[in-house]
C-alpha cells in the first residue's frame, strides 16, 4: 500500500460513522457507487481541491494559482473546503482533518447524496469510459457499475505530459499546453450523446425550412414569391451537395482541431489530454444546482431525522446556515435544495398536471391539497433526467422566484457596481437559463478548414446579443493559430457590426466581411 | 467492492504525495516564477506610477498583473450580467459588492478564472524583486542586539475569565446546546439564558515577537516650492525604501519629521499631506532628528537610517553651515548613512546638495542623489540603498 494511502487512512470512529451513514442512506433510497473516504490536512486538502479533487494532474502552473488563491482564503479565514469529491468509480472523497465529529458526518452524508447524484443522472453517464458514443444515456441498467476510474486515467495524462516535458523542456510544452487550455471551453456539452452528423444529413430537431425574407402575412406573396422561394430552395440544395460528406463539428472545435489540424504526435497528445478532461468536466457544471442541491437535501434530511442526537443539532445548524447562505449571488447549494423541495411538495399535494394549470383561484390554489404523496418517487425522477436548464426550465415557477427573492443584476457603469435591475420573472428566468446554457459560455462553431481555400481556419461566434471580450478573443485566437499553424479567422459581431477578426499567428486584424459570402 | 485492495489502486498512482512535500509545490513555484517574472517586467512601471502604494496591506501588497490568466473566448462580465439571490430593490448594490467574488471556494468544482488576475505579493518578495532587479547588496547589520519583546495573544478559549473577555457567541451557543439537551428549550418562546457553565471567555498566549531594531527617519522640507509632484516623489521612494529596509530587518521603525523654518515631527498620512508656505531652515530638522536619537534610539542597539528630501533651496549660507556641523558631530557618528535626495522644483536653487557634495564628497556614510522626475526614482533607489549600509 502507498505511503499516501497509510497517512490518509481513515480512523477507526469515522469508518463506523461512515458504515452506518451509509446504511441510512441506503435504507432511504439512495444508490451509490462504492465511496472511499479520505482524511487530508489543510494543505492537501487545497492541493487536491486546486486538482479539481484528483491526487494526480499533468504539471501546470494555473493549478500553482488556483492553489495560491485556495490556501490564501483558507489563511484569511474567508473559505474552507469541508469536502471534496470525485465522480470515479469506487467514488473518493475527503475529509478535513480536524473537523468536528458533527461536520465530518455532515460532509459523509452529503457526499452520499453527490456519489448517488454521480451514479444516477444521466449527464454523468458521458464519463464511462467504456461506453460507445451516440448511446442513450437515460436508459436504466441493472447492475449499471461502470468503469469510471478517472483517478487512473488522469495520473496516467500526467505521467504523459511529464515524458514530453522532460524529452522537449517544459517551457514548450507548458506553452502549447496555454493554447490547448484557452480554448477548453470549445468543446460540445452534449456530444457524447448524439452521433456525429453529417452536414448534408438534415438536423432532425429542426424542421427543413427554406429561408424567407420577412414580411406580414398580406405581403408574404408578394415579397416570398414561388420563383423566389424555388431559388433558395436550389440554393440550400447545392450548398448542401458540395458540403456532402463533410462532418458538421457544430462546437466540438476541439474534436475538430484534433483531426484536421497539423499537429504533431506530442501535440496531438497534449491537445487530446485537454479534451478530455474537459469532456469530463462537463456533467458537473451542466449539473451544479441540482448536484449541490441533491446532496443538502440529503444531508440535511439524514442528518436531522436520523443522525444526530440533540446536543449536536445548534453545531449542525449552524454549519448548514453558513452553507445555505445567500448574499447576492446565486447560492446553488440553497437555490437546489429549495427546488427540490418545492417539487417534492408540489407532487406530494398533486400540483400538477391541466387541472392545477388551468386553476386560476388563487385561494384553491394555496390549499390545493390532493394527498397523493408522489413527491419523493418524483425528485429521484428528477434527478435522474434532468440538467440544471431543464430543471430550471420545467419547474421554476413564479411563485418560487418570489420565495427565493431571485432579481437580475448588471453592471452600472454610473456607479462602477454590479446592481440590481429587475425582480420580472421573464427576465429573472432568461437570464438564470442563459447563464447556465453551456455555462455562459459563447457558442462558438466550426465553419471550415480550408477558409478561402488557403487552408485557414474559419469560426463563427453565433452571436446572441452579447459581444465577445475583445482583449481575451485576441489572445485566445493567437493560441489558436498556434495550434492551427495556419491563420485562423473569426466571424463575429462588435458594436452590432459584422466583422471577421483574422489572427496570423503574429497579428489581429479585423475586416467587414464583404457582402454576400 | 470497497476495502484497502481497492483503496490501493487508486491511489498508487500518489505515491510520495504525503511524505516529502506537496505535488503542487512545482506547479505553484512555476506560477509565482511567472508572477516574479511579469513584475520584474513591469516594475519600473510599477515603481513610476505609484499605483501600489494604494494596495499595501500589512505584510502584504496586491499587483495587478497583466495577461496571467488564461485567456479565453468569454463575454465581458460587466456586459453581462446575471440572475441573483437575495435582498434589495432595483438599483441597489448586489450582495455590496461585486457578485462574481461571491461564493468563494466552497467546492473545487472546474469555474475559470474569473477576473484579471490580482496577485499578492509580500512585501518581502517585493523587496527581493527589487534588490535582485536594481542588484542591490544586502545590508550589512552592524551586529546590534537583537530586542525581543513579549506580548499576549489573543488566541484560544477557556472556561473561567474576566467578564470583558466573555466571547457572547460562544456563550450564547453553549446555552442553547444546554437548553436543547436539557429539554428547557422551548421553540415558541426562544429565551436562551447562559448559567455560569455556559460562559466561555477568550484567553491568550505569550508570544515572543522581535522588536524592530532598525529605524527609518524621514525627514521632508514642506516650505512653498515642494509641490505635489515632488512629494509624490518622496512617497513613492519611502515606499520603496520601506520596503527593503524591512527586508533586512525584522520590524522597522519608521519616524516622520516635516519642516520648513522650524521642524515637528507628524504621522505618515501628515507626513505627505503637510503644506507650509513658511521658509526653510534645514538645521531645524537636523537638530529634531538628532534629538530623537540621542533620546529613543542608542545607537548600540539600533540602525539608524536618515532620510532628507528637500528642493535644496535652505534659507541662508549660515543655516547651512550649521547643517554640517549638525551631521558631522550629532548625526554622522551614530547612523549607518545619511542619505539626502533633491528633488527638483521649479523654484528651489538646488543649492544645498552642492554643499553637502562639497563638504562630504568621500564620505561613505552620506549618499546624495538627484531627482528630476518619477523616471529618475528608480536610479536614486539604486543610488540610495546601493552600498548595502
Amino acid at each position: 500500500m502507498s505511503e499516501f494511502a497509510l497517512k490518509t487512512k481513515l480512523p477507526s470512529y469515522l469508518r463506523q460513522e461512515q458504515d452506518r451513514i451509509e446504511k441510512l442512506a441506503r435504507d432511504a433510497g439512495l444508490d451509490f457507487f462504492p465511496t472511499v473516504f479520505e482524511m487530508l490536512a489543510y494543505d492537501q486538502m487545497n492541493e487536491v481541491a486546486a486538482y479539481g479533487g484528483f491526487p494526480t494532474r499533468y504539471p501546470h502552473w494555473r493549478f500553482g494559482m488556483d492553489f495560491e488563491q485556495l490556501s490564501k482564503s483558507y489563511d484569511w479565514g474567508l473559505s474552507k473546503i469541508y469536502e471534496l469529491v470525485i465522480n470515479n468509480n469506487p467514488s473518493y472523497a475527503y475529509l478535513l482533518e480536524g473537523n468536528s465529529l458533527v461536520d465530518q458526518k455532515l460532509v459523509m452524508a452529503h457526499v452520499c447524496g453527490h456519489v448517488d447524484f454521480f451514479k444516477n443522472n444521466y449527464t454523468f453517464r458521458s464519463t464511462d469510459l467504456d461506453a460507445a458514443e451516440g448511446r442513450d444515456p437515460i436508459r436504466s441498467e441493472k447492475d449499471y457499475d461502470p468503469n469510471r476510474r478517472w483517478i487512473d486515467k488522469m495520473a496516467n495524462h500526467g505521467e504523459l505530459v511529464r515524458r514530453h516535458m522532460a524529452r522537449l523542456g517544459t517551457q514548450n510544452v507548458e506553452e502549447f499546453m496555454d493554447s490547448c487550455l484557452s480554448i477548453d471551453n470549445l468543446i460540445d456539452w452534449h456530444g457524447r450523446f448524439q452521433p456525429r452528423r453529417r452536414k448534408d444529413e438534415p438536423d432532425p430537431d429542426l424542421a427543413e425550412e427554406v429561408p424567407r425574407l420577412k414580411a406580414k402575412s398580406y405581403m408574404e406573396a408578394f415579397i416570398n414569391p414561388p420563383e423566389f422561394l424555388a431559388k433558395q430552395k436550389k440554393k440550400q440544395s447545392e450548398e448542401r451537395a458540395r458540403e456532402a460528406g463533410r462532418v458538421d463539428w457544430g462546437r466540438d472545435v476541439l474534436g475538430f482541431l484534433l483531426e484536421n489540424a497539423p499537429l504533431e504526435r506530442w501535440e496531438y497528445e497534449c491537445l487530446h489530454v485537454v479534451r478530455e478532461e474537459a469532456l469530463y468536466f462537463v456533467p458537473q457544471m451542466q449539473t451544479k444546482i441540482m448536484n449541490e442541491g441533491w446532496a443538502s437535501y440529503w444531508h440535511s434530511r439524514l442528518m436531522t431525522e436520523k443522525i444526530l442526537d440533540a446536543s449536536e443539532i445548534v453545531d449542525y445548524a449552524e454549519r448548514n446556515a453558513s452553507v445555505m447562505a445567500t448574499n447576492g449571488s446565486i447560492n446553488p447549494y440553497k437555490l437546489g435544495v429549495e427546488l427540490y423541495r418545492y417539487v417534492e411538495e408540489r407532487w406530494n399535494k398533486g400540483q400538477f398536471g391541466r387541472e392545477w394549470e388551468n386553476c386560476t383561484d388563487v385561494d384553491e390554489r394555496r390549499h390545493w391539497d390532493r394527498r397523493l404523496g408522489l413527491g419523493r418517487e418524483k425528485i429521484f425522477e428528477v434527478r435522474r433526467l434532468h440538467n440544471d436548464v431543464t430543471f430550471l426550465d420545467e419547474f421554476l415557477t413564479p411563485e418560487f422566484a418570489i420565495a427565493q427573492n431571485l432579481f437580475t443584476y448588471n453592471h452600472s457603469s454610473r456607479h462602477d457596481r454590479f446592481e440590481i435591475e429587475s425582480r420580472e420573472f421573464k427576465q429573472v428566468k432568461e437570464k438564470l437559463l442563459f447563464q447556465l446554457t453551456h455555462g455562459g459560455n459563447p457558442t462558438i462553431v466550426v465553419k471550415d478548414g480550408n477558409f478561402r481555400n488557403r487552408s485557414e481556419l474559419f469560426l463563427h461566434h453565433v452571436h446572441e446579443g452579447l459581444d465577445l471580450r475583445s482583449d481575451y478573443a485576441a489572445a485566445t485566437m493567437s493560441g489558436l493559430a498556434r495550434i492551427w499553424k495556419r491563420p485562423v479567422n473569426l466571424q463575429t459581431v462588435v458594436d452590432g457590426k459584422f466583422v471577421i477578426l483574422h489572427h496570423d499567428g503574429r497579428d489581429l486584424t479585423s475586416a467587414s466581411p464583404k457582402v454576400g459570402t | 467492492m470497497r476495502g484497502e485492495e481497492e483503496f490501493a489502486r487508486g491511489a498508487a498512482t500518489s505515491v510520495h504525495l504525503a511524505v516529502m512535500s506537496l505535488r503542487i509545490d512545482q506547479d505553484h513555484a512555476r506560477f509565482r516564477n511567472i508572477v516574479r517574472g511579469k513584475i520584474r517586467q513591469n516594475l519600473k512601471r510599477y515603481i513610476t506610477s505609484g499605483e501600489l502604494l494604494g494596495r499595501k496591506g500589512k505584510d502584504v501588497v496586491s499587483i495587478p498583473v497583466p495577461q496571467i490568466d488564461l485567456p479565453r473566448f468569454r463575454f465581458d462580465d460587466r456586459k453581462k450580467g446575471g440572475a441573483g439571490q437575495g435582498d434589495g430593490a432595483a438599483g441597489d448594490a448586489v450582495g455590496g459588492g461585486d457578485p462574481q467574488e461571491g461564493e468563494g471556494g466552497r467546492k473545487a468544482g472546474k469555474d475559470a478564472g474569473q477576473h484579471a488576475l490580482e496577485v499578492d505579493v509580500t512585501l518581502d518578495e517585493l523587496a527581493d524583486i527589487l534588490g535582485e532587479e536594481l542588484q542591490l547588496p544586502h545590508v550589512q547589520n552592524k551586529g546590534k542586539a537583537k530586542l525581543i519583546d513579549v506580548k499576549d495573544r489573543y488566541t484560544g478559549i477557556r472556561r473561567v475569565g474576566p467578564e470583558s473577555l466573555k466571547s457572547f457567541k460562544r456563550t450564547y451557543r453553549e446555552a442553547l446546546k444546554r437548553q436543547i439537551a436539557s429539554k428547557q428549550y422551548d421553540v415558541t418562546r426562544p429565551i436562551v439564558v447562559p448559567i455560569k457553565e455556559d460562559k466561555r471567555f477568550r484567553s491568550w498566549n505569550e508570544v515572543a515577537e522581535p522588536v524592530a531594531n532598525a529605524v527609518i527617519i524621514y525627514m521632508m522640507d514642506v516650505s512653498g516650492s515642494m509641490g505635489d509632484e515632488q512629494k509624490e516623489i518622496v512617497r513613492i521612494e519611502s515606499f520603496w525604501i520601506d520596503a527593503w529596509l524591512q527586508r533586512q530587518y525584522k520590524g522597522l521603525e519608521s519616524r516622520f519629521i516635516v519642516h520648513d523654518a522650524t521642524a515637528r515631527e507628524v504621522d505618515r498620512d501628515t507626513f505627505f499631506r503637510t503644506r507650509e508656505s513658511g521658509g526653510t531652515m534645514i538645521s531645524s530638522a537636523y537638530k529634531l532628528c538628532s534629538k530623537m536619537i540621542e533620546d529613543e534610539y542608542p545607537s548600540a542597539e539600533w540602525n539608524i537610517y536618515p532620510f532628507h528630501f528637500s528642493d535644496g533651496d535652505n534659507w541662508s549660507q549660515d543655516d547651512t553651515s550649521l547643517c554640517m556641523k549638525i551631521l558631522r558631530n550629532e548625526l554622522l557618528p551614530v547612523v549607518n548613512m545619511f542619505a539626502y535626495g533633491q528633488v527638483e522644483s521649479p523654484y528651489g536653487s538646488g543649492q544645498f546638495i552642492k554643499d553637502l557634495r562639497e563638504h562630504y564628497k568621500t564620505d561613505e556614510r552620506v549618499i546624495l542623489s538627484e531627482i528630476r522626475d518619477k523616471d529618475a526614482i528608480m536610479g536614486s533607489i539604486k543610488e540610495f540603498l546601493g552600498r548595502g549600509r
